[in-house]
């Protein structure tokens, strides 16, 4: 199954630096199938016009397959309510949308806005924003050392005066699987007037996820980590929530009436999708999601599974290596006969960060590149949890379900290979040779 | 790209071992300077003497090709005339590396130059 999975992505039978490609950086972007790349033409070729406006044949096509898309990918994550799917551009749009049509006027001075240390940028500017514009007070959650969100802290972040909670599904650097469905319950039962809001970006792609059944009221995803294109994300609100909501963007397709005393707006979802949209990019993620569904998303979780046991079991025999992230314990890595869900790595997704002794995760990546092999290397978008894990900067592979434990034994070597190139330097200590200075050393020497 | 070039000897030498590494105590002046795509950074302190770099040292954090480009830059500055700081290109840093442009992928090329951004900038400061 898996060869004939990965006849399916053209680009994987591409060379890079002579090497075949083996490309471990999906938490950042997907690759794609043909079967999108298909549609895409398929889209522009035959039924190419502009949606929602014209009474001529082409336009209906385009708008019917747009509206498919809609309906496609709302079921896909247990959404029956088209209206309440609106396609935006990627996620950090959606959150976005969010913090300005809801945030900007919801949010008071004094309210409190509560997140975790562990979100991606995305998740955490937008409020960050709102709270100093609104004069609200922003609190960060810790998380604990296995990335989860500390409950105790997290009940004790939330009081009657948090309107709006926003966490991570699954985080991109630690690969933490928030309990997304106790975290809810537990803002609303603390804080009954605050909205509860889940960034899904990295959890749609790689396992089942019931909107409906998690109880929050906003959760977003984007596309093109999911094998659709870039440029289609999705933003979900609660019907109740969405219509009393302004509009985000004005313009064209997001009107009901315009006159020159005023406009009044459309129905869901189109209040919120302003001006032509990517119809194409939706239609794309249409077949994305189709081609999931084929496989099955408890497979791809499944897969994953696997894979990251085994990448980190290797990986942990390596002394040089530092990961971060839950971990299971070496005897669940050896026993091979337990269960899954007994392997530890039930809350983990297919995401591993790491660092190798004193070396920069830049150099990491670069030796790693020569042989073929994407992953990455930096901040990840996430600095306030860098700084809470008291690093600078991690080396990250990430997997989807084109990837082998074959593709996973060639980084281990591309790792063994930097500790070669590294290693005649990695026995001696920092020693500024200005000594007249305070010195302070950055860099850890620890091998 | 050359794993070679990138990672020779010298480099891992002043990777390993940067030279005028440390903070200044009392430093006429202190440049910050951060690369906003990785988040790497390197803050240069200068004591400053009648129009020269009487002392340079640095610190801050970073991959090998940033610590390296940092040791070996504040080496030929040091005892040189402010005016002549503006004047260093980035060709002269990539010689000095024992590298050309070719060397480096293009992102790699900025965590080699991150320590010239900050040298320039005083003699940026200083003409104005």
């Amino acid at each position: 199954m898996m060869d004939k999975i990965r006849q399916d992505f053209p680009i994987l039978s591409r060379k890079i630096n002579g090497k075949p490609l083996v490309y471990l950086d999906n938490a950042a972007t997907s690759q794609k199938p043909k079967a999108v790349l298909d549609m895409l033409v398929h889209y522009y070729t035959k039924h190419n016009a502009n949606v929602h406006r014209g009474v001529h044949t082409l336009s209906q096509e385009a708008t019917e397959e747009y509206e498919l898309a809609r309906k496609v990918v709302g079921n896909f994550v247990g959404v029956k309510d088209t209206g309440e799917i609106i396609f935006v551009k990627n996620a950090t749009e959606a959150l976005n949308l969010i913090a300005y049509s809801w945030g900007r006027n919801n949010i008071s001075k004094n309210d409190e806005i509560v997140v975790t240390v562990a979100e991606h940028h995305s998740n955490f500017v937008v409020w960050q924003q709102l709270a100093r514009e609104n004069g609200a007070v922003l609190k960060v959650v810790p998380v604990d050392e296995n990335g989860e969100v500390d409950p105790v802290a997290f009940k004790k972040a939330i009081t009657s005066r948090t309107k709006l909670v926003s966490f991570f599904h699954v985080s991109n650097v630690l690969g933490t699987v928030n309990d997304v469905r106790r975290l809810s319950t537990i803002a609303h039962r603390l804080s009954p007037k605050a909205v509860v809001i889940v960034d899904g970006a990295q959890a749609v792609p790689h396992m089942k996820v019931d909107i409906a059944k998690i109880g929050c009221d906003f959760y977003v995803f984007t596309g093109h980590k999911m094998l659709g294109p870039t440029g289609i994300g999705v933003l979900w609100g609660r019907r109740e929530l969405l219509e009393k909501m302004p509009p985000f963007l004005f313009g064209g397709d997001m009107i009901s009436k315009v006159s020159l005393s005023g406009t009044s707006w459309n129905e869901l979802p189109w209040k919120f999708e302003a001006g032509t949209p990517d119809a194409a990019a939706a239609v794309g993620l249409m077949a994305a999601v189709e081609y999931l569904e084929k496989i099955g998303m408890d497979k791809v979780r499944e897969h994953e599974v696997e894979l990251t046991r085994y990448a980190i079991k290797k990986l942990s025999a390596i002394p040089e290596v530092e990961i971060y992230g839950p971990l299971p314990r070496h005897s669940e890595l050896d026993s091979e006969s337990r269960s899954r869900n007994e392997f530890g790595m039930t809350n983990r997704a297919g995401v591993i960060s790491f660092n190798v002794g004193p070396i920069h995760a830049h150099d990491v990546a670069s030796i790693l590149d020569a042989e073929g092999i994407a992953i990455r290397s930096g901040h990840h978008c996430a600095q306030p949890l860098m700084n809470f894990l008291g690093i600078e900067s991690a080396a990250r592979v990430s997997f989807y379900i084109y990837n082998t434990k074959e593709e996973v034994d060639k980084f281990i070597a591309g790792i063994e290979k930097v500790i070669s190139i590294f290693k005649p330097k990695l026995t001696r200590i920092v020693s500024p040779n200005v000594s007249e200075y305070s010195h302070n050393n950055g860099r850890r020497i620890r091998i | 790209m050359n794993l070679d070039t990138l990672y020779r000897e010298e480099i891992l030498e002043h990777w390993q071992n940067p030279q005028n590494f440390g903070k200044m105590r009392g430093a006429d002046l202190v440049i910050e300077q951060v690369n906003p795509l990785c988040g790497d950074q390197v803050t240069f302190f200068f004591k400053i003497e009648s129009g020269k770099i009487k002392d340079v040292s640095f610190e801050g954090s970073g991959c090998a090709i940033s610590i390296a480009s940092a040791s070996m830059l504040s080496g030929v500055i040091k005892n040189k005339p402010i005016a002549a700081l503006s004047k260093i290109t980035g060709k002269n840093v990539l010689s000095l590396m024992g590298a050309d442009k070719n060397s480096f992928p293009p992102a790699r090329l900025k965590c080699a130059f991150l320590s010239l951004e900050a040298v320039r900038k005083i003699g940026q400061m200083q003409a104005d």
